[in-house]
Parts: structure tokens; sequence; C-alpha cells
């Protein structure tokens, strides 16, 4: 069904019915078409006749429409021209330089935009004022298969099976399915290459029996007698990982000096030297390092989530989404008195995973 | 005698007395007291200079702090705090503090300490505290020079010890509770040493055995350095880059796209209605 909403009025072009139309292309080639048919076609004599159109060949307005052309004209104009200069400033500016590329990415840009701007602008215009504004309304037809159409699917494809031998043959049948299971299995096993799995090492870190703390980014053992200030903080890492990244992701330990006395449980006080207290700088919550220190509260702030433990307290979790303390790494000092481990972590650092238990 | 009668009345006389009876009052304490700071260093400051330190606290400071600066229910005790934590807090204007707040800001100095008497005055306070039991002493010129300090490796260790709570290039940033770790761009060389060796408000120290005074001076350099940049545009934010100017441009430009989008489909008043 067509509507029209144009001057002319809603108007059907004559002998254009369903019945006439289902009739038209039963015709043999070749031979002359029937009298119902040919109503379809333009007839010699309606070629005079202006044909009945559903939409208005002129805009209202020629004046107007006469000047929106001249406009749109020079758009395309100004676009195609943008366009050259587009080629001409890729051929000819230099990119050898950092400032060369600047100006050479400033005229590549500049043209581009003018050139799609005044094409979609110029396309714009001649919509709005050439093109005639009229609604149009056609009906879908049903997306359903009619019965005949389904019945002779039915017997092609059944025809078609039997014709191959699939059902026939059972040993082909078998064989192609047995050749498609690994292609389609193939994608699976491509996972591997996300990488090994982690296994125990989000269990361990560098920390061992008698490992040194050294100060990060400088490498300098921590002697216990140097720490002594209350208030005072140091970022240390295990002697020996000072460049290897994934090792520091893990082991980093933030080494903070507190008045014995203000250490309380569940702090345990044997993993502390005179008041110096170490702990994971690998935030429970995600993995953030937890290092904004507050000397006056104690408290150890993570930036991410706003996390925040207890230094004095075992690292207890007093505020944020973290759900763990931050592991307590055992130091003690050697004998010429450097603060070492003495063992790793009693528990894995940094955020909770599946099977951390 | 007929020079101070002719004088008694004027409008200046009574500060006068006052400030002499003070000074003398302050004088006496510390010349009867004073063989506790004559356990000072042998090159240390002059009696003098204490006693005036020490009037100088009594009317700045002691109200909360506590006529010994022995501390009370409000600020903490002094003693042994040392006169580099001194300089910091009242070269800085943190120092007397109007109010009890989760942070003392950096403000504009108190009238004893601005002005031309302001860094005796302040560096008489800091002897005074000094002569009290000792402390980390105020760092001098050469100890907080940048001249041949490496800037790189003071990005290194400001990153690795500072960064967390000032941001990457000391723009600062919030802690718990109302606190926060103050931007760096204002501070000098002095104040940032002072800074790391005394730990002031919630800040941690990082003492010269453990954070060398090389290290301090390599930090001190990519501060200045850091606050010394040009940072052209809108608000920095830390610079993170030219992020607010962005936004003003994304939205801007969004708004024409709406714009040109509503002109695209709109209505042609008359056209469909010939």
């Amino acid at each position: 069904m067509t509507e029209i909403n144009g001057p002319e009025g809603p108007e059907q072009p004559a002998g254009n019915t369903p019945d006439e139309a289902a009739v038209g292309p039963r015709r043999v080639v070749g031979t002359p078409p029937p009298a119902q048919a040919r109503a379809l076609l333009v007839r010699p004599e309606d070629e005079e006749k202006a044909p009945d159109r559903e939409l208005p060949s002129e805009p209202d307005d020629l004046v107007l429409a006469k000047k929106a052309e001249k406009l749109v004209a020079s758009l395309f104009i100004l676009a195609m021209l943008a366009g050259f200069g587009f080629i001409a400033a890729y051929i000819g500016l230099e990119v050898h330089s950092l400032d060369a590329v600047l100006r050479s990415n400033l005229a590549l840009g500049l043209s581009m935009a003018v050139a799609f701007l005044a094409l979609g602008a110029g396309a714009v215009i001649w919509v709005r004022h050439l093109m005639p504004e009229v609604e149009l309304t056609e009906a879908r037809k049903p997306l359903r298969s009619s019965p005949e159409d389904k019945a002779a699917f039915k017997e092609t494809f059944t025809e078609g099976a039997d014709a191959s031998q699939f059902v026939k043959r059972p040993i082909l049948r078998r064989t192609l399915i047995a050749a498609t299971v690994p292609v389609a299995v193939a994608p699976i096993v491509l996972l591997r290459d996300m990488g090994p799995l982690p296994g125990t090492s989000l269990r361990h870190t560098a920390w061992r029996k008698g490992t040194r703390l050294v100060q990060a980014v400088t490498g300098v053992p921590v002697l216990a007698t140097d720490f002594v200030t209350p208030g005072g903080i140091l970022t240390v890492v295990p002697e020996g990982t000072l460049s290897d990244d994934e090792e520091l992701a893990k082991s980093t330990v933030l080494l903070i000096k507190l008045r014995p006395e203000q250490l309380e449980k569940p702090t345990v006080m044997n993993w502390t030297v005179n008041g110096t207290v170490a702990y994971s700088k690998i935030c429970t919550h995600l993995g953030c390092p937890a290092a904004l220190y507050e000397q006056t509260t104690h408290h150890i702030l993570c930036p991410c989530h706003q996390s925040t433990f207890d230094a004095a307290r075992g690292a207890a979790v007093i505020f944020g989404p973290a759900a763990r303390p931050l592991p307590q790494l055992p130091i003690t000092t050697d004998s010429e008195g450097y603060l070492v481990a003495q063992s790793d972590f009693h528990e894995p650092v940094g955020p909770s995973f599946w099977e951390r238990g | 005698m007929r020079w101070i009668t002719a004088r008694r009345r004027h409008p200046a006389a009574g500060y006068a007395v006052v400030l002499l009876m003070l000074v003398a009052l302050g004088g006496g304490y510390a010349f009867l007291t004073g063989s506790g700071a004559a356990a000072a260093p042998v090159s240390g400051p002059s009696s003098a200079t204490i006693a005036k330190g020490a009037d100088l606290f009594a009317r700045n400071c002691a109200t909360c702090h506590g006529l010994d600066a022995q501390g009370t229910s409000v600020a903490p005790s002094l003693i042994g705090v040392g006169a580099a934590a001194v300089d910091f807090q009242v070269s800085t204007g943190r120092m007397p503090a109007k109010q009890n707040d989760a942070e003392n800001a950096r403000k504009p100095l108190a009238p004893d300490f601005a002005g031309e008497d302001g860094p005796a005055n302040i560096r008489a306070v800091a002897d005074y505290i000094q002569s009290l039991a000792g402390g980390p002493p105020i760092p001098t010129p050469a100890q907080v020079s940048t001249e041949g300090a490496d800037v790189g490796r003071g990005q290194e260790l400001f990153i690795e010890n500072c960064a967390a709570c000032h941001n990457f290039v000391g723009a600062g940033g919030a802690l718990t509770y109302g606190k926060y770790a103050p931007a760096l761009n204002q501070s000098t060389p002095a104040e940032i040493y002072e800074a790391m060796l005394t730990g002031p408000e919630a800040m941690p120290n990082f003492s010269d055995s453990t954070l060398t005074p090389q290290s301090k001076r390599d930090i001190i350099a990519y501060v200045t350095q850091k606050s010394s940049e040009n940072n052209p545009g809108g608000f920095s934010l830390g610079r993170i880059g030219p992020v607010t100017e962005g936004l003003v441009a994304f939205l801007g430009i969004l708004f024409a796209v709406i714009l040109s989008a509503m002109w695209i489909v709109a209505k042609q008043h008359g056209k469909t209605t010939r």
C-alpha cells in the first residue's frame, strides 16, 4: 500500500492490482504478453501524457532552489579543492622532524576536515532545499513463509539429502563429523597461549631466611641502628631483586619505625625489631602500592580505594574495601646488625585469588 | 631623667615598657636557667638570641605548646623536635596555627615572623627550641644546594618515597580524616629538606642515616625543577596533561555536533503543508 502526501494526492497507477500482477510473470519468454500484463508497462499512447508520480519533480520555490543549487555546488567544489589539498599536503610536506610532522599533520587534518565538512554540508543543503519533503509509507510483507514454500523446501531438502548418500552411507557421515571435531576444539587449545598457570608463585616471594632488606632505588642495606627515628618509613625490597619488576611487584615491603610500646596485638612482636615493623606494600584489595603512611595516626592508606590499615595493630583493616590485613614480614637483625628477613611471608601477599583459600 | 619624664606619656611608652620588661624577664630566665643551654654545641647561638627566642615563643606559641614547650592537650611537646622543625613550621606560616585543624595549611606569616626581622626571629625561636633538647638543626645552604644534584635519580627516589602522598610531580593529595599532603610547588629547598628530616604533621620522617643527604639533594633538585617548569593550559590537575582544556573542547564540539544533527533533521516550515 502506498500513501502519497504530495500535491497530486493518493492515486494508484492503472492496472497495478495484486491479481493482475500475479498473472504477469507466468508468460513464456518470447511470446506476446497478455493484455493484463501489458498494463504494467508504459504503452506507446501513454508516452505523451506525463506519468503519474509519487514525488514532485520540481521544488516549490524555483528561485530559492537555484540559490541552494549554487551553494551546494560551491560547497562541493570546496570539498574537491580540499581533497586535492590533502593529496598535495601528503606529497608536498616533509615529515623528517618533529616540527615538520606537526605541520604536516595540521595540513592533512585541516584539509580532510574541510573536505568532509563541505561534502556533508552540501549534501544536507541539497536534501533540505532541493529534494521534496514527503512522507511515504510502505507496508512490509509478512516474514513467515507460505505453507507451499515450506513443503517445497522440505521436499527439496530430503531429496538432496537422499541424493547425497549422507543418510545411506554412515561411514561417510561419521568420518565427516570426526573430522570437524578437532577443528572446533582447536580454538580452546589456543587458550594455552594466555601463559603458563601461575602455579605456587602467587604464594611465595623472594624473601628467604637471612635475605637482607635493601632500600628501593638505591639498594643500600638497612642497618637497624640507622633506622631509629620514630615516625620514619622506608620502602625496602629483597636484596638482589632491584631490577626484577615481576618480583618487586610481590616482594616490596614498607618498613615502619614506631616506638616499641606503640605496637599492639595482633602485630607479631617476634617479627619486629625494636619497634620496626615490616608490612607488604601490596594492598590486599586490588594490589595497589599502599604507601600513604601517616605517622601521627600510624595509618597506612591505599590511594586506589582508600583501604586504611593500622600499622600499630598488625596492619588491621580499619576502613575501606580490603578484606585482610597487610601481611607482616618476619624480620630480625643479622650478625652485622643489618635488618634481614626471618623467612618468607607466612601468607600470600596482595589481592585475593580463586585458589587462595 | 628629664628625657624619660618628657616621654612617659607617649602613646608607645606602655608598649616599650612591656617589651623591655619581657626582654628582661626572658633574659633573666635564660640567665638563671642558662646552665642547660650552655651544654649546647660550642658554636651555638648566643644566650641573648635564645632569650629572644624564648620571649617570641612565649608570645606566639606557648598558648598551645605550653610555657616550657612541654606540650598541652591540644598541641604536642616541642622538646627535642629541633630547629629544623621550627624553621619549617614557622617559615611556611603553618605555625602559629589559627585553630586546631586536621591539617595546618601554608599561610601568610604571623606579624612577629614577617617583614625584615622575620627570619632572625624565626631563627631565634628555632635556636630556643634547639637549646631545650637538641634535634635536627636547620640545614645549611650547602646542604640544600641543588648544584650537581642528579635530577633523574631524584625522580626515582621521589616516586618511591614521596609520590604516594605528594603526587608524582608534587601536586599533593588527600589523606584520611581531612588531612592532606600539600602541594610542593611553593616549597623552598630548605623547607623540603626540613620536611624530610622532621616529618611535619602526618608526614613520616626520612632521617639522614637512611635517606642520605645526597639523596635528599637529588629529591630537592627534582621537586624544584618540576615546580619551575612551564605548565601551560588551564587547571593542570597535577600535570596529568591538558585534560581540562580537552574536556572543554569535547563539550563544545559535542554541543556543535548536537546542533548540526538538529539542523539536518529539522522540519522545514511550510514545505509539508504547501
